[in-house]
């Protein structure tokens, strides 16, 4: 090739509109994060270091109930959807192609676009109505909402780990004597578990880090981290709300890293 | 045949496709594969090869016919019940598995105890030479020890055949002759069947006990490599193994009459006359009986040399004789040559 093929890279400007669009993405986190160390009461105006925020936040029995509440719903919707995910992918994959296989894809694939606030509105009757015939009001409402719109989320990594996958290894195990069941214990779900464990992280952040759904969902009290950081917002901010989204934070970048390893493609 | 047949095929169709636009990959294809045979499918890409190993192994099911294992209908049978195994063109090997349980994966699946699932892996890595790598992740190994791991995971449950799906097809040529021999040495040591797809005909010359030739889904001509080659049945089954002249020719009662008028006894019926390179026979002009024909060309290969030839009437052929050391036999373009036939090297097919 003797011409240079088109890089976006070169185009004027290009420097300047990459750094403006990164100061814009990482400023705003970089402060969040700076006065989670405030030792004084304000968001605004630096004082010095500390970790008092941190502190409160820790001893604060409303977080610690909705940090307990975000998790156990996290980790159940996550584990639900996953369940799904799976199942679904292995469904859509794994056959011959069927007619309305586009039409499942987008039933799948609904809640990443029907806006979010219609599906609030919608679980909110739904679930009104089920509240009132069964008066049950625990926590398994929320689990099923967020399981319902974290499958989506799910389905991606482990489909797309499902497709790149050699079809020849399931034909080999079959004629190695492996039964459809020992073929899918001992070749596809191991050769599927990278892509699983993707899945399930990608859902368990997006559950932690719903406000929407949870907002029309939850009864009362029965606030997750981020609700319960909205309903602060109304009244005062307090660093401590930003010690609890730098944890958030943390807890996040973790998850995610661990995601784009396990997602990374080998060789 | 007296042996025990392994494998029958009895007039298999294999459609892929619905009604009009369906294509037959096989069509009425009928084989018998004798017990401890090395059997070879032989034919060019796209003849059905494939198509038939994954009907013998069960991936597939045929539109019509029966395929009968040691005289068991296993037509509807599901791969993982029949007593074959499969070596892969891909190899196929589980990547999450290591070397020693890639081999003993067949094993364990029938469910036979862990003792007899070591020894047997054991007495496998042994068998293709890998007892070093045992404990390797496939993806660490080369092409033909890849190779070797895929032959001792077929073997090891110990079917009663085993399907090769050109297996050599991706090693280096020089690889290649030694998984030949290595082949025939496992094969001859095990007593196993094996049916072997290949597109190459040296290759299936060499290694076969019989040979199936096939194209566009149905066989052509089955026997041994020396029947195959010495008495094909059809101009295809010619022209597809090893080089061979056809010439045009009308029967008569002392024999085939050539184009140019000469008149050549042959064996067979039919209207065309085959003659292999290697059986033709150059001597200098106007001298005993033969074919005047004039020198329009020599290629050097080596061990021997191509001479192209022309007819009195401008047909041409071909014939291969040994390199001259000093002092032999050269030709030269334009040099009238007589050209004869070894005894029984012609031969009369059907168009
Ligand atoms: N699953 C399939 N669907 C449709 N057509 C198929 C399918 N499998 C094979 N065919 C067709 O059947 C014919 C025979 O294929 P097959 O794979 O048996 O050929 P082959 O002899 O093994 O060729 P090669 O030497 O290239 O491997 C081909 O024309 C192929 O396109
Ligand atoms: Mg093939």
């Amino acid at each position: 090739m003797a011409e240079r093929s088109f890089e976006v890279s070169r185009l004027p400007g290009f420097a300047t509109v990459a750094i403006v669009v990164f100061v814009l993405l990482y400023l705003p986190i970089l402060t969040l994060v700076v006065f989670s160390f405030n030792s004084g009461p304000s968001v605004a105006v630096w004082e010095g270091w500390s970790l008092h925020w941190y502190a409160d936040a820790w001893n604060n029995e409303a977080v610690k109930g909705a940090t307990a509440r975000s998790l156990i719903i996290a980790t159940c919707a996550s584990a639900l959807a996953t369940t799904v995910a799976t199942m679904a992918a292995l469904g859509t994959t794994r056959r011959a192609a069927f007619g309305g296989q586009t039409f499942i894809y987008v039933v799948i694939n609904q809640p990443l676009m029907v806006p979010e606030i219609v599906t609030a509105v919608a679980l909110l009757i739904l679930f009104g109505v089920v509240k009132q015939a069964t008066g049950y009001q625990g926590l398994a409402y929320l689990i099923l909402a967020h399981a319902a719109f974290c499958t989506p989320f799910a389905y991606l990594p482990i489909r797309a780990r499902l497709e790149g996958m050699d079809l020849s290894l399931e034909t080999a195990a079959a004629d190695l004597y492996a039964n459809p069941w020992q073929t899918f214990r001992h070749v596809t779900l191991p050769l599927l578990a990278p892509g699983i464990a993707a899945g399930a992280m990608l859902a368990f952040v997006i559950s932690l880090d719903d406000v929407v759904i949870t907002e029309f969902v939850k009864s009362a009290g029965q606030d997750t981290l981020p609700t319960y950081m909205l309903g602060q917002m109304r009244r005062a901010i307090t660093p401590e709300v930003n010690a609890i989204s730098t944890a958030l934070l943390g807890l996040t970048v973790v998850l995610l890293t661990l995601f784009f390893i396990l997602t990374r493609k080998k060789n | 045949m007296t042996q025990k047949v392994a494998i029958t095929a009895q007039n298999i169709i294999k459609a892929f496709g619905q009604g009009a636009t369906a294509l037959r990959a096989l069509d009425d294809v009928s084989v018998d594969i004798a017990t401890g045979e090395f059997f070879t499918l032989l034919g060019p890409s796209g003849c059905g090869k494939t198509t038939l190993l994954r009907l013998i192994a069960g991936f597939e099911m045929p539109t019509a016919g029966k395929i009968l294992i040691d005289g068991a209908d296993v037509t509807e049978m599901p791969p993982n019940r029949r007593p074959v195994n499969t070596v892969f063109q891909s190899y196929a090997l589980f990547p999450h598995l290591t070397v020693a349980e890639n081999i003993g994966f067949g094993l364990k699946m029938q469910g036979r105890p862990q003792a007899e699932v070591k020894a047997t892996t054991a007495e496998m890595l042994a068998l293709v030479k890998l007892d070093a790598m045992a404990d390797r992740k496939t993806s660490q190994l080369s092409g033909g020890q890849q190779q070797r791991v895929a032959l001792a995971r077929a073997l090891a449950p110990r079917p009663k055949v085993l399907l090769l799906d050109e297996p050599l097809s991706a090693l280096d040529l020089k690889l290649r002759k030694e998984m030949q021999v290595e082949l025939k040495r496992l094969q001859l040591e095990t007593g196993i069947t094996f049916v072997f797809v290949t597109h190459d005909q040296e290759e299936a010359l060499t290694m076969s006990d019989r040979i199936a030739v096939m194209s566009a889904g149905k066989v052509q001509q089955v026997g041994a490599p020396r029947d195959i080659y010495t008495r094909p049945v059809n101009r295809f089954v010619a022209s597809f193994i090893g080089e061979t002249n056809f010439l045009p020719v009308t029967a008569t009662q002392q024999g085939a009459r050539l184009s140019t008028g000469d008149v050549i006894a042959a064996e067979g019926q039919g209207t065309v006359l085959i003659v292999r390179p290697e059986q033709l026979r150059l001597g200098p002009a106007g001298v005993g009986a033969g074919l005047a024909a004039t020198v329009t060309g020599v290629v050097y290969f080596g061990t021997d040399i191509h001479v192209n030839l022309a007819l009195s009437d401008g047909t041409s052929l071909t014939a291969r004789v040994p390199s001259p050391v000093d002092g032999g036999a050269d030709f030269t373009t334009g040099q009238p040559v007589a050209v004869t036939f070894q005894p029984g090297a012609a031969r009369l097919i059907r168009e």
